[in-house]
């Protein structure tokens, strides 16, 4: 279980404000699908993938970033009890899905970079650790129903 | 994995616009990690690790130099970076866990600081370029 403190939970919502959740999703997914190839594989009824540009211009990809990012919300609204939050999701992901949870971290970084990227020197380290803990939180959370 | 032609070009030119801040960055990327990882600690008790540390700040730009090295040799990592390699296999022994930590702060960094330049491909490319110099650090372990 994550333990965020006060100042990182203010970190954390303090900035979420000011996310375009529809846009930030849909690069967070893109990049995922860019640096790390093989996580196309779930991928396959989105159409064209063929290259970042591809990739990135891509509505599927765009749709399925903002409910990603959307789901997101949920976690920062629920800080203290994400286990519960995402059980839904988790089962989800492993029994239907079948996604490894590895990935999970990986899409939890670029979001972390895509963030960095946006809001440049308002993502001070502190911010930063802030946003590894709760991603790290959100993973964690989304491989616990796995068996 | 293998740099391809478009991966080494991406990197070179990219690093190409980093305008001298090389060793900065490398310093931002240390204190990003130490705080967002802080087992990464561990490997330097004897360094003051708070913010600002003038010993980050040094080792954070021996970290630069020796990317900008690796950048200048793409051909040849293992060769370039040979030294280094031996250091970390026998005196650091860091464990390999921490090199994928630091090159995500050094990425989080970089794209901070030049987000035009930081497109998704340009990404992939230093994602690439970081992991192989991470494999030529360790690649003397065992």
């Amino acid at each position: 279980m994550v333990h965020l403190t006060a100042e990182e939970k203010a970190a954390i919502t303090g900035l979420w404000a000011k996310v375009n959740v529809e846009e930030t999703g849909g690069e967070a997914l893109g990049r995922l699908l860019v640096v790390y190839p093989w996580t196309q594989r779930f991928f396959d009824t989105f159409g064209n993938l063929s290259s970042p540009s591809a990739i990135m211009g891509n509505p599927k990809v765009k749709a399925h970033g903002k409910k990603v990012l959307t789901s997101f919300e949920d976690a920062i609204k629920n800080m203290d009890n994400l286990k519960d939050t995402f059980a839904k999701l988790s089962e989800l992901h492993c029994d239907k899905l079948h996604v490894d949870p590895e990935n999970f971290r990986l899409l939890g970084n670029v979001m972390v970079i895509v963030l960095a990227s946006h809001f440049g020197k308002d993502f001070t380290p502190q911010v930063q650790a802030a946003w590894q803990k709760l991603v790290s939180g959100v993973a964690t959370a989304l491989s616990h129903k796995y068996h | 994995m293998v740099l391809s032609a478009t991966d080494k070009a991406n990197v070179k030119t990219f690093w190409g616009k980093l305008g001298g801040h090389g060793g900065e960055y490398g310093g931002e990327a240390l204190d990003r990690m130490f705080q967002a990882h802080p087992t990464t600690k561990t490997y330097f008790p004897h360094f003051d690790l708070n913010p600002g540390s003038a010993q980050v700040k040094g080792h954070g730009k021996k970290v630069a130099d020796a990317l900008t090295t690796a950048v200048n040799n793409l051909d040849d990592v293992p060769g370039a970076l040979s030294a280094l390699s031996d250091l970390h296999a026998h005196k650091l022994r860091v464990d390999p866990v921490n090199f994928k930590l630091l090159s995500h702060c050094l990425l989080v960094t970089l794209a901070l600081h030049h987000p035009a330049d930081f497109t998704p491909a340009v990404h992939a490319s230093l994602d690439k370029f970081l992991a192989t110099v991470a494999t030529v650090l360790t690649s003397k372990y065992r």
